[in-house]
Formats: structure tokens, sequence, C-alpha cells
């Protein structure tokens, strides 16, 4: 341990903090008890949607075109995934036969 | 009426495990990875799981590392994870009106609001019958176990797992795609998720992997605002 026990227990309070002030302030700005302005209704709508846009970006961020394996076996996990579930269309089915896709090329051929 | 009561969670629980399933995977191999991390850097087991249990917010408890091997700076950590995090405002957002109304049980909700329960909460219905705020509830409590006893296993047993695990965590990635798909085959909503996506590629190849959260939610609050003004 770098820190003291004191100073590191500071330092998980001030990061659970500042999640928690991320997580809490919607919620905190509009109330359950007042209805909320219509385009914060509107957003609550479309951003679902949008933001699993930005999470699908933001877990694939680190994977590098440029460098081998050139983001190959992300691709084709993606490829089955999209494939199995228009087949399918069973979520598990879909997320557990690309991962299993994902670690086999991973670990054995690049 | 007791009886009546706990069938009806269990109900709830039951409806809810099968889709916390791809993030008891990831959640596992991450939490462990995170517990294994913080016991190399001189933290063991009791410091990882509090900051879990208590901070609960996977990149920032991994960026938090580098805090807790430096010198004490609580004002950085709190500013940090503000940043960090800020894309819970939009998942808070998204959330107000389901999970209006469900009294005490919204604000474990609330707390526990992450990446993968806001990508579970915000696309599946409640079954018929089942009761919404338990629902939520379990998918909340699922995936928050998970992180913190895969958080505990690594801190206690270190890496001992005798296959390897390598690529496991790639399940997270793979639910986000599926319910991503599920937006998308959503004719009300497939435009949404297409401005998402091409806001936060273009940010990316822009801003670089390290900071784009950020500028990519304002560039998508912009872009659906205008779409809003114009439709």
């Amino acid at each position: 341990m770098t820190l003291t026990a004191s100073q590191t227990l500071i330092t998980v309070l001030a990061v659970a903090l500042g999640c928690m002030i991320t997580r809490f302030a919607p919620f905190v700005i509009f109330p359950d008890s007042k209805e909320p302005p219509e385009v914060v209704t509107w957003l609550g709508k479309v951003l679902p949607a949008a933001m699993m846009g930005l999470l699908v970006v933001y877990s694939l961020k680190g994977v590098s075109l440029v460098s081998p394996p050139h983001g190959i076996p992300e691709f084709l996990a993606i490829l089955v995934i999209v494939l199995l579930h228009r087949w399918k269309h069973n979520t598990l089915l879909s997320i557990a036969a690309g991962t299993a896709v994902y670690m086999l090329l991973v670990q054995t051929v690049f | 009426m007791e009886e009546s009561r706990s069938g009806s969670l269990r109900q709830a629980a039951a409806a809810a495990f099968p889709l916390t399933i791809p993030v008891f995977t990831g959640f596992l191999v991450l939490g462990m990875a995170y517990g294994v991390l913080m016991q190399t850097n001189g933290y063991g087991a009791f410091w990882s799981t509090l900051m879990s249990a208590v901070a609960f917010c996977g990149s920032m408890q991994f960026a938090a590392i580098t805090l807790l091997t430096s010198a004490f700076d609580p004002v950085a950590a709190l500013l940090l994870s503000i940043m960090v995090n800020a894309r819970h405002l939009f998942y808070g957002i998204s959330m107000l009106g389901k999970y209006k109304g469900l009294g005490r049980k919204r604000f474990f909700l609330i707390f526990g609001l992450c990446d993968e329960t806001f990508s579970i909460a915000s696309t599946a219905q409640p079954p018929e019958g089942v009761d919404r705020g338990s629902f939520y509830f379990f998918v909340t409590l699922f995936d928050y176990l998970y992180w913190v006893g895969g958080t505990l296993l690594g801190g206690l047993l270190g890496s001992v797992i005798p296959f390897s695990t390598e690529g496991l965590d790639f399940a997270l990635t793979a639910l986000f795609v599926v319910l991503f798909l599920g937006q998308l085959e959503n004719a009300g909503s497939r435009i949404y998720g297409l401005i998402g996506t091409v806001c936060s590629l273009a940010v990316l190849l822009l801003v670089g992997a390290d900071n784009m959260v950020i500028p990519s939610m304002i560039v998508i609050l912009i872009v659906l605002l205008i779409g809003r003004k114009r439709i």
C-alpha cells in the first residue's frame, strides 16, 4: 500500500462520491413527484438507443486496426453475433457463441 | 400474504436472472482481474472488495489504482470519478420513467445503475405478472453481487483459475452488441442507435480512446436536439 489506511479509505469514498453524484443527479434534479420538462422525457426515450451505440463503440475503443491482429477477432466475433442473432433471435445464444468464437480466436489463432 | 409475497419475489428473481448471465461471466472475470491487480499493487481483498462494494464503477475502479499508488489527492479522485462516470447522467435521464414510483427500492436501483444494469433495464420489459420494481431490483442486485463477489475472489485467490480466461470479458461487449441490435430492429429507435454510434465513432477518431466519453455525450445530445426540432 502506497497510502495509509485512512488515506485509502478517503480515496475510496471520494471515488464512490464522484460516481454517485453522476448516478443520482438526474433523479435529484427531476424528482419523482414532479413531471420533468417535455424535452427531458423525450431524451429519456431516445437516449437508451443512442447510449447503446456509444457503449458498443466504448467497449471496442481499445481495439487497434493498425497493429496486429487488426481488430480481426472482434470483427469476426461480432459478425457471428449479428448473423446468429438474425437467425435465432436468442440473446444468450448469440452472446455465448460470440464470446466463444472470440476466446478461440485470441487464444489459438492470433 | 407472506407466502404470496415471497412467491412474487421468487418470480421476479427468476425472470431477472437469465438476463444477467452474460454479466455474470464478464463481471466475474473482470472483477477477479481487478482484485488481482489491486493485490499486486499492495491492496488486499479487504480494500478491493470495499472499493467494489461502495463505489461499484468498473472502469473508474481500474483508473483509481493509479490514484491509490501515487500521492494522496482526494479532490483529484473526486473530479476524475465525476468525469469518468459522466455517462451515468444520461442513464439516469433514460430511467426517470421506468424507475418512477418504486419507493424505497429506487435508492438501490440508482446506486447500482452501471453500464450493464442500464443496458438490461433500459431494454428489457418485466414479463407479464411480474412486479416491475422487483424485476429491476433483482437485475441490479445480481449484477452488483457478481462484481463484488468477483473482486473478493480475485483478491483472496489471486489468479488460480486452471484454464485460460483470455477473451472471456468479451461477453460484456457481446451483451452491448446484442442489445444494440435489438434497438436497431425497432423502427422507432433505429435512427437514435445509429446517431449514437456514428457520433461516438467520429469522436473516437478525433480525440482518441482515452477521452472519448464526455465529448461523445455532448455531440450526441446536440445532434439529437437539432434532429428533434427538425422532425
